[in-house]
């Protein structure tokens, strides 16, 4: 039996614009088969029981299997005008979908896994940053996060110290803002929307929301593509498979004060899907 | 200028962009939206290449769309060296490791699409010729290894390393594990190690035996 909890959440099951054009997703979600495809004009999720709640935001299709406690989170920025929505594709990986979400929050890998690229040798730091969950949204915010970057983005010109916040605002998403190379008061928007197959399994859909008029499609699209699958090998070999909830296991240091609010959350939330509430 | 309509998740684009880099020849290089845009399966891609794959390299009026004819145009273009050896036998296992590297891309390669980038298939058959397809490389590189020898041809690394390198290096992306086969391995390493080495995502130069490049 999956929790109440869980299966009131909303998650992304597909990308709208490949329904939309006709095809037929024959998928999971949360270990239970499902399909997603346009009938008579809208977009349905059918499970064994019947028909999801659907919604369509963000180039995605997201549904929730049980009653949704609360409507999709919103993401303002996407509707602002002169921004690039870019929907990067799927990416299947072997891992907990909660550890999908802690890995895109986790800034201290960088100079090691997106070497060169996100972060380099010896700029290793992650200096003090502010985390806090949000009372209005109950979401997980993290703030004022600095990091020397040698290529930011697609669009960056050599490197840039770079300003972020991250945002959990549902269990398997996760937001980040970042320093807009071509425009400094703007931030870029990029989001990974974590399908949950089952607890150690997930399809990764990247999406991004960027200000940049000069970069082809398909090179914006690469450049998130080769981040993701950097971290994609990473998140494959982490032990244990799924998440530890329990707060003995796999103390965080100093650099992962999100991660440690993140776990706060879920466990406070019973959102437990793909975490382990036991110490092994 | 050399263009190369490139993919940064292929391998089969990364066996180009590996032994241009290792030539120090310069690509101006074309992002092809492969996934999730299919663009290497819409009519204007025909044009330029009609099987629909990708890497597609264009020097001139001359339009390369096997990957291991371009590997051999950019090492005829760079003085000849890593052609491997001249002699009949030599050049004759050069060719016979440019098709194999085919086989490689149908079976790794195509467990790996399947695996990372949901390819519809039989996953069970391509991890299994997979494997096979590593047997026999593992066979020749411990017999080359026996003689004391580091590369599949000859005593210098060659285009036929280079062609069948990728999809061995990314195997693990397709479930499948190099570790019963370890003369694959110490090859890999040894590649792993060349001077301009570059990576790609799931491949990395070799951390503990090289100081990583200073950043510019
Ligand atoms: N002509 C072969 C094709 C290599 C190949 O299979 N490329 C893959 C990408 S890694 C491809 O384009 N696949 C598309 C397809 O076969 O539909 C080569 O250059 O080695
Ligand atoms: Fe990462």
């Amino acid at each position: 039996m999956i929790a109440p909890e869980v299966m009131n959440e909303w998650y992304p099951v597909a990308m709208a614009a490949q329904i939309c054009a006709g095809q037929r997703r024959v998928t999971q979600l949360l270990g239970q088969p499902i399909t997603v495809h346009v009938q008579d004009g809208v977009i349905v999720v059918t499970g064994q029981a019947g028909p999801l709640h659907v919604t369509e935001a963000f180039g995605h299709v997201w549904a929730c299997p049980g009653t949704p406690a609360h409507p999709l989170f919103p993401i303002p920025e996407a509707l602002e005008t002169g921004r690039r929505l870019v929907d990067v594709g799927v990416v299947r990986v072997k891992c907990s979908p909660l550890r999908a979400v802690e890995n895109f929050l986790d800034i201290a890998h960088f100079p090691f896994v997106h070497t060169d690229v996100l972060g380099a040798e010896p700029h290793t730091e992650v200096n003090r940053y502010e985390v806090q969950i949000r009372e209005d949204s109950d979401e997980v915010w993290a703030t004022k996060v600095t990091f020397y970057q040698p290529q930011a983005a697609k669009s960056a010109e050599g490197g840039i110290v770079t300003q972020y916040m991250y945002r959990v605002p549902a269990p398997t998403a996760a937001v980040l803002y970042k320093t807009c190379p071509a425009r400094p008061d703007a931030w870029d928007v990029i989001g990974i929307f974590v399908q949950p197959l089952s607890e150690e399994l997930c399809d990764v859909w990247p999406w991004m929301a960027l200000y940049d008029d000069a970069t082809p499609q398909a090179e914006l699209i690469a450049f998130q593509q080769m981040i993701f699958l950097q971290d994609r090998s990473i998140l494959e070999n982490q032990i244990p498979r799924l998440l530890p909830l329990d707060p003995g296991m796999e103390i965080p240091t100093q650099a992962d004060l999100t991660s440690i609010a993140y776990r706060r959350w879920l466990k406070k939330r019973g959102l437990t899907y793909g975490a382990q509430m036991v110490a092994a | 200028m050399i263009r190369l309509y490139d993919y940064v998740l292929s391998a089969s684009c990364y066996k180009i962009r590996l032994m241009a880099a290792l030539l120090c020849v310069k690509l101006e290089h074309e992002a092809v939206d492969f996934h999730p845009g299919r663009a290497h399966k819409s009519a204007a891609f025909a044009q330029l290449n009609p099987a629909g794959t990708l890497p597609v390299l264009v020097d001139g009026d001359l339009i390369l769309t096997e990957s291991t004819a371009m590997l051999v145009y950019l090492a005829q273009l760079s003085g000849r060296d890593w052609l491997g050896p001249c002699d009949p036998k030599s050049a004759a296992q050069v060719q016979h490791w440019l098709a194999f590297s085919g086989r490689l891309a149908a079976s790794l390669g195509m467990a790996r699409l399947h695996d990372m980038l949901l390819y519809e298939g039989d996953i069970d058959a391509w991890r299994a010729q997979g494997h096979a397809a590593l047997r026999e490389l593992e066979a020749a590189l411990s017999e080359r290894r026996f003689a004391g020898g580091v590369w599949l041809v000859g005593d210098a690394p060659s285009i036929a390393d280079i062609a069948c390198f990728p999809n061995v290096a990314l195997s693990q992306d397709g479930g499948v594990s190099l570790d019963a086969y370890p003369s694959v391995r110490l090859w890999t390493r040894a590649i792993r190690a060349l001077d301009r080495f570059v990576e790609m995502p799931g491949i990395h130069r070799l951390h503990e035996l090289r100081p990583a490049p200073e950043v510019a």
